[in-house]
């Protein structure tokens, strides 16, 4: 017992072999070799392969097994192939599992190389990399659509591709009309929130009234179109991009191109046509609840009644600050639909790659209306107006 | 009979799965009404019939993947109405289905499409679950090399073939296939045909398959059974359904397109 080292044979639940057999040694295997017992057979199999000795060849008795699949007949297999020069015989068994057992043994496994990994040291410079070139590509992308947009916008003018007038109405509806709810309750709010704590700063120089100033100046010039935008985007630069993507898995892009009708007159024109003459009128309804907001908090915080609010904003207010507002709109539009359309354009494939762009398009919009904005402000007061 | 009964089929006639009396409609529009057919054990049965005659939704019904109204469906001799979900969650794992499109999912790779039932539901090594993955894309006749493409990458065959080695992950006892060779060239859905019988042969396989192919009901087939306006119009083996009187079923048999499957 102490120095037994000498093979004593596997008694499993699936496998049963004992050494001490002679000629005749055989494997035997019962019960349902299934891949329900998965666990329990590969375990049984390895044990049995791990400690049995070298140059055995015993038979395969496989008479008392129950039900056979594909995993139970590969498992048996690989205790068939076990000892590498001569393989090992299947006795009992009927024809059922032979023909499967024939079958599985014709499949020799082949490892196909797995898709190469990167160098983990090169890694972070590879991410780096490929972050440059992708800013740079989506640059070029960024430009190629606005020509492809102009030009289908020269064609559209000079008759020579059809007005999508019902189509350019119905994007005007989904992507403006229908945002004008959410942008006057999210500008109000805004607008209410500023002016409130603007007073309870401006108390302190006992300046409460030039809120109206700085109410109306900010939500023409900067906050009522920036929410407007940042809406927008979340809202219809989304819904453009997952448009434009599932149209291009599902081939329907392909389909109007070989149809003779270019995607970019027929598809993403009326949205970019209806989010640049959109975008005013969304941030000026923004601007105008801001300041709704504003005129109501300044009355239940700065007690400044609505009629002294309005005067004072004849005075404050003025026709820049207004244009400011609207001149700035429609940029923002242009580039909420080109990014929009651009990672529409990126959708290779899969649903997973469909969701991957729509996230990008709306952080990518998002990020690029507020840095448009505050190049509009540098330039704006640059030139003084 | 024909000569193309499998001789391994276990206990072969009995039925794996019956329908009977199956109504399924959908609003006010009922699709199946009153039909009645029976899947035996070990057998590939065709489901043909007309556009818009049921076959897809019948299919569906007997997967489980819509509710029907009236009627039974028993699998193995047991009803589906008497199951508890739970049952039937665990019965499902007896079934494999191969949609028209493949329904493979895109994000995943094809070797890890047919890992996915088995990772759900099997308790085994990642390496053998692997290693038996890798035995499912060779019994389908998909090179090795296939393992680590991503469907969107494969052509029509190979995505057939790649479904169907998912549908097999779980060595099911009965296989739906939906329109299998549709789509396919006329030598590719051949040998798809062939890889059913083979696979129906060695793995003891009930296939229920919805087809609108002639040469696959003539070369895998066992049993016909023609579907008209949601109810059965004939069932039979290939020989009987030619004799048949129905003009549609005469049509279809006898029509210029029948050509290559007669006599």
């Amino acid at each position: 017992m102490a120095c037994n080292a000498a093979f004593e044979g596997v008694m499993g639940q699936y496998i049963e072999f004992a050494a001490q057999q002679g000629a005749d040694q055989a494997i035997r295997c019962s019960g349902d070799w299934t891949s329900v017992n998965a666990r329990a057979l590969e375990h049984e199999v390895a044990d049995l392969t791990a400690t049995l000795p070298k140059n055995t060849n015993p038979i395969i008795d496989i008479s008392n097994i129950g039900t056979l699949d594909t995993t139970g007949a590969w498992l048996l297999t690989q205790l068939m192939r076990d000892d590498g020069d001569s393989p090992r015989e299947f006795v009992g068994g009927s024809d059922k599992h032979l023909t499967l057992l024939e079958r599985i043994n014709q499949y020799t496994p082949v490892e196909p190389a797995p898709p190469g990994h990167e160098n983990r040291l090169l890694a972070p410079l590879i991410g780096v990399g490929r972050f440059v070139m992708g800013g740079a590509d989506d640059v070029f992308a960024v430009n190629f659509t606005q020509g492809r947009l102009l030009a289908a916008f020269g064609h559209t003018v000079t008759g020579q591709a059809p007005l999508r007038l019902a189509s350019f109405v119905q994007q005007f509806e989904q992507i403006i009309l229908r945002a004008i709810p959410i942008v006057a309750l999210i500008s109000l709010v805004v607008g209410a929130i500023i002016t409130q704590q603007t007073i309870l700063q401006l108390r302190n120089f006992g300046a409460t009234i030039l809120v109206v100033d700085l109410a109306a100046i900010l939500m023409f010039r900067e906050i009522g179109v920036l929410l407007a935008a940042i809406m927008v985007a979340g809202r219809s630069g989304s819904a453009i991009t997952a448009e434009i993507g599932s149209m291009r898995i599902r081939e329907e892009f392909d389909a109007l191109r070989v149809m003779g009708v270019d995607p970019y007159q027929a598809l993403m024109l009326p949205r970019t046509l209806a989010l640049i003459i959109g975008m005013p009128l969304l941030a000026f309804i923004g601007s105008m609840a801001g300041l709704a907001g504003a005129i109501l908090v300044a009355k239940a915080y700065g007690n400044i009644p609505i009629d002294v609010f309005i005067l004072r904003l004849r005075d404050a207010m003025s026709m820049t600050s207004l244009l400011v507002g609207l001149i700035k709109a429609p940029f923002m539009g242009l580039l909420v639909a080109l990014l929009a359309s651009v990672e529409g354009m990126k959708v290779r494939g899969s649903s997973e790659s469909l969701g991957r762009r729509t996230t990008s398009s709306v952080v990518k919009s998002i990020f690029v209306v507020i840095v448009a904005d505050g190049l509009f402000a540098i330039f704006f007061a640059a030139i003084g107006f | 009979m024909d000569n193309t009964a499998p001789a391994t089929s276990p206990a072969p006639g009995a039925p794996a799965m019956t329908v009977d009396d199956l109504a399924v409609s959908f609003g006010p529009v009922t699709v199946i009404d009153g039909l009645g057919f029976e899947l035996r054990s070990g057998e590939i049965l065709g489901l043909i019939g007309p556009s818009g005659s049921g076959k897809t939704v019948t299919m569906r019904a007997m997967a489980g993947l819509i509710p029907h109204q009236r009627g039974e469906i028993t699998v193995f001799g047991r009803p589906f109405s008497g199951m508890t979900p739970r049952e039937r969650e665990v019965l499902r794992r007896d079934w494999g289905v191969l949609f028209q499109q493949g329904a493979l999912f895109s994000s995943l790779n094809v070797l890890e499409n047919i890992e996915f039932p088995m990772r759900e539901h099997l308790d085994m090594s990642p390496r053998l679950r692997r290693e038996i993955a890798r035995m499912k894309l060779d019994l389908v006749g998909l090179p090795p090399a296939a393992a680590y493409t991503f469907p969107t990458e494969l052509s029509g065959g190979m995505i057939k073939r790649a479904a169907l080695a998912r549908a097999l992950a779980m060595d099911p006892k009965i296989l739906f296939l939906d329109e299998p060779t549709a789509g396919l060239d006329p030598i590719g859905a051949g040998k798809f045909d062939e890889l059913i019988v083979t696979l129906s042969n060695t793995l003891g396989l009930s296939v229920l398959m919805v087809t609108h192919d002639l040469d696959s009901l003539e070369v895998a087939c066992d049993r016909i059974v023609a579907l008209a306006d949601g109810k059965l119009l004939k069932a039979g083996t290939l020989s009987e359904m030619r004799a048949a009187s129905e003009p549609w079923l005469r049509e279809y048999f006898h029509g210029p397109r029948a050509h290559n499957t007669e006599g």
